[in-house]
């Protein structure tokens, strides 16, 4: 029993970790038909930027306040990083979709490549709070603070999104740009703006996944967002493109079938059967559990 | 005469590899309903998206397309639209996931005042059911949201493209009525297959064949020549019918007989009328 709620709390806190990533990735390709292989870099970026600010930063620190300074600086970074990307590299490539994927590709193959020039290759400890290291007891599993953290952050930036999708001007403008892009053109409003603000909102939900997964696995690393980049492609599909929604119900499936199929079965199985959903799901529902289906 | 309010000059666009309109000019006089007659695929909806800038990114616009003194060509879509150019496309085109609210809140603009009285004097049915999600509504009543949205901010023109195109025909019958009270104060660019919505509402006409003006003139007087509307059209008869394309001849309401006696030039002449 101890092993089924340590494997559930763990695989939610992997699934957390997906679904930071692949929300804003859904929403850049949900809204502006942008498939963004340079957001794992905004992650690093976000991690990066974390990391110098714990150890550079005046007022911010590996423990307490200054930690969260440390991480707001991190988010800053990544959204910094997000907003430049679209503005400077994206918009010009609006509906050329090989330039696009050339680009972003390229970006960040750089991004890596930049990172290690700058701080190497290898991976380094990461300042965190001495009680992200320790363990919470839930009925007798114990389960890493550092996993739960993640839990809480996802639920959190979940519902914010949602807030902000359902009650703003720009939430409403995203949700129908996602409908129908061109309408919404057509009812006068500037849809590029709301493009940058779905880059800034995905800079920021990566940048917080690269500074709390970091705090998770202990350590940070220039290849760290390319490995959870390709889940969290897996749970945009398997989500439906442009379904924040539909993106946390697939981070928590694949989650928690990486965690119990690597347990019982063997190390690496669960990735096996994590790419064999998405062929199922791609070939009973193409659209996704939440997208729109396509239709003539 | 007093000037038009939409002057389009050889207007080509190419899509893909495709000339859809080869060098089209028309005007829209500044009051009334003009209509974009033609048969499928000579190009009528491709007009009014070059007008409002909504070509393609892979298509190629050429010509002079002025409202006024403006030139359109030029300018981006929700440029033109808060400039007055309202466009309600074909098959709606409402935002399903949305409520009707939603999806009136989405036209409204920052600094005017959106007139939610005349758009619910109008459709009162839109007023009743905002809460209700859009996809949800039937196809009058999403037609009567898509009019109702664009009919929330002034408007110097309104492009509509097809607005009765799968509707009831006590629905076509509704939806005419509201376009013959807007063009009371708007002027109207319409696209439209019904020949008795045609009849009832337009007063200038505009023939498109083979990406091409055919005619252009009276409204009410091509619909009187049987010979003229049979080779543009395809329809057996003024009256009547089922033409080659999807254009009906349903009733619509009464008719209102408008010939002024007065006919334009046709800008070139009939081409095959295939």
């Amino acid at each position: 029993m101890d092993a089924i709620i340590l494997l559930t709390l763990t695989g939610l806190g992997l699934a957390a970790l997906y679904f930071l990533v692949a929300s804003g990735l859904s929403l850049v390709f949900g809204l502006a038909d942008v498939l963004n292989f340079a957001h794992g870099l905004f992650l690093g970026v976000g991690a990066y930027a974390t990391w110098w600010a714990a150890g550079n930063l005046p007022g911010a620190g590996p423990d307490g306040l200054g930690f969260v300074v440390a991480v707001a600086f991190g988010v800053a970074a990544g959204t910094l990083m997000a907003v430049l990307v679209e503005l400077v590299l994206i918009r010009p490539l609006y509906s050329r979709t090989i330039e696009q994927v050339l680009v972003t590709v390229g970006l960040s193959l750089a991004g890596v490549a930049l990172l290690q020039a700058t701080w190497g290759a290898d991976a380094r400890p990461f300042p965190r709070p001495a009680w992200t290291r320790e363990v919470t007891s839930i009925f007798g599993a114990q389960v890493p603070n550092g996993g739960l953290l993640l839990i809480v952050a996802a639920t959190l930036v979940l519902g914010a999104i949602l807030a902000f999708l359902r009650w703003t001007r720009y939430g409403l403008i995203i949700r129908a740009g996602v409908e129908n892009r061109e309408m919404v053109t057509a009812l006068g409003i500037d849809v590029r703006k709301a493009f940058t603000l779905v880059f800034a909102i995905g800079g920021a939900a990566a940048a917080l996944a690269g500074a709390l997964g970091s705090v998770y696995f202990g350590t940070v690393s220039p290849q760290q967002g390319g490995s959870l980049l390709i889940f969290a492609f897996i749970v945009v599909v398997i989500g439906g493109m442009g379904s924040v929604v539909g993106s946390a119900y697939a981070a928590v499936a694949v989650g928690l079938l990486q965690q119990f199929v690597n347990y019982y079965g063997t190390s690496g199985l669960g990735d096996i059967c994590v790419v064999a959903l998405l062929a199922v799901v791609l070939l009973l529902r193409p659209q996704g559990i939440a997208g729109k289906a396509v239709t003539a | 005469m007093s000037e038009p309010v939409l002057t389009v000059e050889n207007l080509s666009v190419r899509i893909a590899g495709l000339h859809i309109l080869q060098g089209v000019s028309f005007t829209v006089a500044p009051t009334g309903v003009t209509v974009l007659l033609g048969r499928n695929g000579v190009g009528k909806t491709t007009t009014l998206r070059a007008v409002v800038g909504l070509t393609p990114r892979n298509g190629e616009v050429r010509g002079t397309v002025r409202m006024g003194a403006q030139s359109l060509l030029s300018q981006r879509t929700h440029r033109l639209v808060r400039g007055g150019l309202g466009y309600v496309p074909e098959d709606r085109c409402v935002f399903a996931g949305l409520t009707v609210a939603e999806n009136l809140r989405l036209a409204e603009r920052r600094g005017t005042r959106p007139a939610y009285d005349r758009v619910f004097a109008l459709f009162p049915e839109l007023d009743r059911r905002s809460r209700q999600r859009a996809g949800s509504l039937s196809g009058g009543q999403q037609q009567m949201l898509a009019i109702g949205r664009v009919l929330l901010n002034d408007n110097r023109l309104l492009l509509v493209d097809e607005p009765t195109k799968g509707l009831a025909p006590k629905v076509v019958t509704e939806v005419a009525e509201v376009l013959e009270r807007v063009a009371e104060s708007v002027p109207v660019l319409l696209v439209e297959q019904n020949l008795a919505v045609v009849r009832r509402l337009a007063r200038d006409a505009v023939v498109l064949a083979a990406g091409r003006v055919a005619w252009a003139g009276d409204a009410q007087e091509l619909l009187l020549e049987t010979a003229l509307t049979r080779s543009l059209l395809g329809v057996g008869s003024a009256e009547g019918h089922q033409p080659a394309g999807p254009a009906t001849d349903q009733p619509v309401g009464s008719a209102t007989d408008r010939v002024a006696g007065r006919r334009a030039a046709a800008a070139s002449a009939p081409e095959d009328g295939s």
